[in-house]
C-alpha cells in the first residue's frame, strides 16, 4: 500500500488515477501516524515551496516525513515534492525539509544562454520560464526506479526552479534546458523527479511501477 | 531542449465528439474518451477539450467526460468552454484536467485571467483567442481582431494587444486561433503566429487550418510556435500522430517519440 501525502497538492488526484490504472493499491492521507507507518510513501506536489511546507509544518507531516526517511520507507518524490526536500528553497526563500543536503534554485534565462551552451542565441533567443513541455532525461547513474529509461526518452515537465543536491553523487538524471539541470535526484530510500511522471505516458507510469516494486 | 509538442482538440457537444468547420456545421465524429485513448496510444503529447454544449443542463456531462479522460490518458490535458467563474475552472480541474482554457468569457471579463492564475497558477491557465484578419487601423494596429462566440462577434480588440495583457495578467499559454485559417486544411496563419510569439515570452500554440505535416512543420519554424493543434487530419484519419511526428523529425525539427 503506498500512501500519498495530502497536504493540497494539485497533482495528488492524477498521481492517484495513475496508480489505480496500474492496479497498485494506494490511499490518501494528510495524517502523521499513517505516514509514520507508511510501506511506501509519495510526496506529490504542484504549487510553490513556501505554501508547501506551511501546510506540512501545520499538519506535523514534516516531522512525519523526516521520521519516514529515517525509518527507511521508500519515497518518491514529483516536482515539488523533489524541491522540498532539500535544505531550502529559493522560491518564497524557503527552508525545507532536508531529507537530502542542497537547495531548489530558479531558472535564469539570462545567465543560461553562455559560450559553454550548445545553442546559440540565433536558434535561442529566450528560454521560455516555467520550462514546461516534454523535454529528454538522460540516466547518470543506474537506478532501480529508472532502469526502464532507454536514451532520449521524455517527461512532461511544468516548473521554474529546479533541485540542486550539494553533492553530485545524489543526481541521477539530468535534463537540459539552456543547461543541464538534475532531473533525479536520490539518496538510500528517497528518490525524487523533478518531472510529472503521472503524466508523462508509458515511461512515466513505468517508473511509478518500479517505485511500486522497489 | 524541450520538444515541440503536437495537440489535439476535441469538440464536445453534449459528451459526443464534434468537429466544427468554419464554426458554422458540426458533426458528430464519435466519443471523446475514446477518441482520446487513441491518441493518447499514438504519442499525442496533450488533449484540448473544448465543451460546445448549448444548454447549461448538460455541462454536468462534460465534468464526466473529463474524469473519465483522466483515468485512462497519462498526458496533459486542458479544458474549456463556457468556463465563466474561478468555481468552474476549480470544477474541471479537480475532475482531472491540468489546465483550463478560456476564451469568450476572459474576453468579457478579463478579470478572470487573473482571478484563475492566482488560484491555481499561471501553467494551469491557457488563454485561447480566435483571431480574424482585418484592415489595419488605428484601433486595431496589428490587423488582427479578437472574435467571440465562435467567430460571430467582433470585438473591437486588437490580437497582439490582448495576447500581451493575457500574460500579464497570468495566462500560463496562448491559443492563436486563426479564424480565416480554421477548417480549411490549407496551413496556419503563419504570419499571425509569429506576430504574436514574437511579443510573448509564454508558450504559444498555434491553430487552425494545419491540413498536412509541413503545415506544422512551417508553423512551428518560420511560425516560432511552440506546439501545433492539430484537429481533422487526425479525426478523419488521414494521418496519425506518428506519421506527422514521423515527418517532423525527418526534417530536424525535435519531437517526442515514444
Amino acid at each position: 500500500m503506498i500512501t500519498l501525502i495530502d497536504y493540497n497538492a494539485g497533482n495528488l488526484t492524477s498521481v492517484r488515477r495513475a496508480l489505480t490504472h496500474l492496479g497498485i493499491p494506494s490511499q490518501v492521507s494528510a495524517d502523521p501516524e499513517t505516514v509514520r507507518r507508511a510501506d511506501k510513501i509519495i510526496f506529490p506536489g504542484v504549487g510553490a515551496a513556501g505554501a508547501a511546507m506551511t501546510t506540512l509544518r501545520q499538519r506535523g507531516l514534516d516531522s512525519a516525513l523526516k521520521e519516514a526517511f529515517a525509518a527507511g520507507t521508500p519515497i518518491l518524490g514529483i516536482c515539488i515534492g523533489c524541491q522540498i526536500i532539500l535544505d531550502y528553497s529559493e522560491e518564497d526563500d524557503t527552508e525545507c525539509l532536508g531529507l537530502l543536503p542542497g537547495k531548489t534554485v530558479k531558472f535564469r534565462p539570462e545567465t543560461s544562454i553562455s559560450p559553454k551552451n550548445p545553442l546559440s542565441p540565433s536558434t535561442n533567443p529566450l528560454l521560455k520560464i516555467p520550462h514546461m513541455g516534454w523535454n529528454a532525461v538522460s540516466v547518470l547513474q543506474p537506478h532501480p526506479l529508472l532502469r526502464h529509461l532507454r536514451s532520449g526518452d521524455e517527461f512532461y515537465y511544468v516548473h521554474s526552479y529546479y533541485p540542486q543536491p550539494a553533492d553530485p553523487a545524489h543526481t541521477y538524471a539530468q535534463t537540459e534546458y539552456g543547461i543541464p539541470f538534475p532531473a533525479a535526484i536520490g539518496k538510500d530510500n528517497l528518490f525524487a523527479v523533478q518531472f510529472h511522471a503521472e503524466k508523462s505516458g508509458a515511461v512515466g507510469l513505468r517508473l511509478l511501477e518500479n517505485f511500486a516494486q522497489w | 531542449m524541450l520538444s515541440k509538442r503536437i495537440i489535439s482538440c476535441l469538440d464536445v457537444r453534449d459528451g459526443k465528439l464534434a468537429k466544427s468547420v468554419k464554426f458554422v456545421d458540426t458533426k458528430d465524429i464519435g466519443d471523446p474518451v475514446e477518441k482520446a485513448r487513441e491518441y493518447y496510444q499514438q504519442g499525442l503529447d496533450e488533449l484540448v477539450f473544448y465543451d460546445i454544449t448549448a444548454s447549461n443542463e448538460k455541462r454536468g456531462i462534460m465534468l464526466d467526460v473529463v474524469s473519465r479522460v483522466a483515468e485512462q490518458v497519462f498526458i496533459p490535458f486542458s479544458v474549456g468552454g463556457g468556463l465563466r467563474t474561478v468555481e468552474d475552472c476549480a470544477s474541471v480541474l479537480l475532475a482531472g484536467a491540468e489546465k483550463v482554457n478560456v476564451n469568450s468569457a476572459a474576453v468579457q471579463r478579463p478579470q478572470l485571467i487573473r482571478e484563475a492564475s492566482q488560484a491555481f497558477g499561471a501553467q494551469a491557465v491557457v488563454l485561447s483567442m480566435d483571431v480574424l484578419r482585418v484592415e489595419k487601423s488605428v484601433q486595431i494596429p496589428s490587423g488582427y481582431e479578437i472574435v467571440i462566440h465562435g467567430g460571430r462577434t467582433r470585438t473591437g480588440l486588437d490580437a497582439l494587444q490582448w495576447a500581451q495583457r493575457g500574460e500579464e495578467w497570468g495566462a500560463g499559454e496562448l491559443v492563436i486561433n486563426s479564424i480565416d485559417a480554421d477548417g480549411t486544411q490549407q496551413g496556419y496563419e503563419l504570419a499571425l503566429t509569429r506576430l504574436i510569439a514574437e511579443a510573448v515570452s509564454i508558450p504559444v500554440i498555434a491553430s487552425g487550418g494545419g491540413g498536412k505535416p509541413e503545415h506544422l512543420y512551417d508553423v512551428l519554424t518560420e511560425g516560432k510556435a511552440d506546439a501545433a493543434l492539430v484537429a481533422s487530419m487526425l479525426h478523419y484519419g488521414e494521418y496519425t500522430v506518428a506519421e506527422i511526428k514521423d515527418y517532423l523529425t525527418a526534417r530536424g525539427l525535435k519531437v517526442r517519440k515514444q
